[in-house]
């Protein structure tokens, strides 16, 4: 297949029928997945902290250090959490918090060491923003910072904190978070040093369609370079209960012309996703994102370019703060699939197929 | 592989026959189905997609029938039944248009949608007595009140015919019927889901005197339970001949059946079925201006997806949803003008707001 490049998607994004671009991107899945497999993750979201500097305006699950609701949780709730996750049939926990002005590295070595003592579970963990704090507390770089998790446990690492890989996006966004050299530097060095990682993208907030064809760009660039992600994940802006929206009228004093946000909706997302499949020729996996679109759109998803349901998300906690829950287990994902015409199987953090059903 | 003789059947005008509909249902050309029913909808629409700003009326949940796909009716003295007053009724339709303590802006409304269960002891003159005072509050509001299974159940209670009891209704303020009760006509599975409720056969005779006494109607289908591609077809079958006689029906709503506290339980249909049978919908029922995506029911993302697959009405803000929320829908309870108009704009599509009889309104 030919490479798609930044006019043609540029292109397909603003004009393409909505159901030709879905079936290019589903014959795309087809080739690269002809089993007919659609993988789903038993994992469990461990938010060690909701304490956050960076106080992202498009997020409504951090909170201040002084709020009466910040929590961080001590290693025995930890421990508790990956108890419930093996039970389960769980392989991985992803843990993911807000960057905390108090935790340093010895923090997150210690806590690393006593999970891997304990559990023979996946560590999926710290996304570049944590990575880059840590980095810049000790001094040290990206890699050393790298290394040193590494060795404590540290496996792989979620593609959080992409949200648009677009600096002018990301000062209305989260003008504090790394800027986006910095989340591609973190990717890079991770790939380098064997680390395999995940991508995501957070759109249908302030972007245009030109940042979400930058965004695809720059991740299908690193890709070339290093072959570490595992897969793509775009996944829709959730406005409730964030500042964002709060106060979007008052902030589009400098943002003439745009009416009050909205949620981005179905068709944009299933645009999303088959461009994405599309332009990603590089990276195998794309995954439908049940949390955000909920079951039915996530199975119209499989056909849209998607052949992955994420994971069955024991716990979830940063989406639901934005007034989106779906109540969803795993057999409820396994129906999904079926129902939806595929094979469902239980696959670990590298794809590897564990389970089939 | 893509059944070609269909599509080009379909582009050329023809008419579906059972088998090929049938094909369509089993056939997993996916995009080809919904490019075509999206050809045949613009054909007949424009780009147009439609949607009202209605309220929903549920006056009871106290019902003699026990369907067993429904979560939403109780025995007369169970817990949560409730009935309300006339009085209650048109305070609802008050303070949904009025700003003041409700968290929705004021609207003015368009439609009130009234369905409720078979209640044992209200008498035929308390449906009469309730239109009647609906039309005299509000003039302006078209009134889509009963399906097939209440007129049946009036014109018994009533000791009346059927054409005699629409009549009634009529001339107390009834504008048009709802098309729910159609369930699945096909005998064995209606006699699984709802042996109580009135037969297909019935409700299609009632729907079809409705349409001569000169009052339209909507059709559904309730599907994703235990019946099979075929009872679909075939149900879809009947209604298209219906139309054929009397042209009566204004829209056709495919539902999409929900397990949750239902005695017969099961599965939520898949998205990609609701997409398709929307598409089939589109294509087999050619005598029917508008297919309807119903949100409450699909949820707002399918079935704004569904209209590019051939669905052209999103229904209404409906302010108010008891049945569907019984059974575990996932959808919200409201929408504003703004959020369906916005739907409808990233579709691709034109909205316009209608009233009850597809009149464009503004």
């Amino acid at each position: 297949m030919r490479r798609i490049e930044k006019t043609k998607a540029l292109e397909l994004y603003n004009s393409a029928n909505l159901l030709d671009l879905g079936e290019d991107a589903d014959d795309m899945r087809k080739e690269l997945h002809p089993k007919g497999v659609v993988t789903f993750i038993v994992d469990r979201n461990i938010n060690y902290t909701n304490v956050c500097v960076n106080r992202c305006t498009f997020c409504a699950f951090y909170r201040d250090e002084d709020s009466a609701d910040a929590y961080l949780l001590g290693n025995d709730e930890i421990f508790k959490k990956i108890d419930e996750t093996l039970d389960l049939g769980g392989t991985q926990i992803l843990m993911q918090g807000g960057i905390h002005p108090k935790l340093d590295i010895v923090y997150y070595t210690n806590l690393l060491r006593e999970i891997k003592k304990r559990y023979d579970i996946n560590v999926h963990g710290f996304s570049p923003p944590e990575i880059t704090y840590l980095s810049e507390k000790h001094h040290l770089t990206v890699r050393e910072t790298l290394m040193v998790l590494k060795k404590a446990g540290l496996d792989s690492i979620p593609g959080g904190g992409a949200e648009i890989l677009s600096d002018r996006v990301r000062e209305i966004l989260s003008p504090k978070k790394i800027k986006s050299s910095q989340w591609l530097r973190v990717m890079e060095e991770a790939h380098n040093i064997g680390m395999r990682t995940t991508a995501t993208m957070m759109f249908g907030s302030v972007e245009t369609p030109e940042d979400i064809i930058e965004h695809l760009d720059a991740i299908r660039s690193l890709q070339d370079r290093t072959g570490g992600f595992t897969a793509f994940i775009p996944w829709s802006f959730q406005p409730g209960n964030t500042e964002i929206s709060e106060k979007w009228e008052v902030r589009s004093g400098k943002l003439k012309g745009n009416s009050k946000l909205k949620t981005a909706t179905a068709a944009d997302y299933l645009r999303v996703l088959a461009l994405s499949r599309l332009y990603l020729d590089n990276i195998e996996n794309i995954q439908a994102s049940w949390v955000t679109q909920g079951l039915k759109m996530a199975q119209v998803a499989l056909r849209f370019g998607a052949n992955d349901f994420g994971s069955t998300m024991i716990e979830e906690n940063v989406v639901k703060a934005a007034g989106i829950s779906y109540c969803v287990t795993k057999d409820d994902i396994i129906d999904a699939v079926k129902s939806a015409g595929f094979k469902a199987a239980q696959r670990d953090t590298y794809y590897k197929i564990i389970k089939k059903f | 592989m893509a059944p070609d003789h269909i599509f080009e059947k379909i582009k050329s005008g023809g008419r579906l026959s059972k088998d090929e509909a049938l094909k369509l249902f089993n056939d997993d050309d996916l995009f080809g189905l919904g490019r075509l029913a999206a050809s045949v909808c613009d054909k007949k629409n424009g780009g147009n997609a439609y949607f009202i700003v209605n309220r929903h009326i549920n006056p009871t949940n106290i019902c003699v029938n026990r369907c067993k796909f429904c979560a939403f009716s109780r025995s007369k003295g169970e817990a949560g039944a409730y009935e309300l007053t006339i009085k209650e009724i048109i305070k609802k339709l008050k303070d949904c248009q009025s700003a003041v303590g409700s968290r929705q802006p004021a609207v003015k409304i368009s439609e009130v949608h009234i369905v409720g269960g078979l209640h044992p002891d209200w008498p035929f003159s308390h449906y009469l007595d309730m239109l009647a005072a609906i039309k005299e509050k509000f003039p302006a509001i078209s009134i889509k009140a009963f399906t097939a299974v209440e007129i049946d159940y009036m014109s018994k209670i009533g000791g009346m015919s059927v054409e005699e009891t629409l009549k009634a209704l009529k001339a107390s303020g009834l504008d048009l019927m709802p098309g729910g009760g159609a369930e699945i006509f096909v005998e064995g599975v209606r006699n699984k889901l709802c042996p109580e409720k009135i037969s297909g056969k019935r409700w299609l005779e009632i729907m079809e005197t409705a349409h001569s006494v000169g009052i339209k109607t909507n059709a559904t289908m309730l599907y994703g339970h235990i019946e099979t591609f075929e009872d679909r077809v075939d149900h879809l079958m009947r209604l298209r001949a219906l139309q054929d006689r009397t042209g009566g029906f204004q829209a056709f709503i495919p539902l999409a059946y929900h397990p949750k506290n239902t005695e017969i339980g099961g599965f939520y249909s898949s998205g990609i079925d609701d997409l398709k049978t929307i598409a089939i919908s589109r294509l087999v029922l050619d005598n029917f201006d508008h297919i309807k995506a119903y949100w409450i029911m699909l949820g707002e993302k399918v079935s704004q997806i569904a209209l590019l697959f051939g669905a052209d009405d999103l229904d209404g803000t409906i302010i108010e949803e008891k049945i569907t929320h019984s059974a575990g829908a996932m959808s919200g309870e409201a929408m504003t003008r703004d959020d369906m108009a916005h739907l409808i704009r990233r579709a691709g599509k034109t909205p316009i707001e209608r009233d009850a009889f597809y009149n464009p309104v503004n």
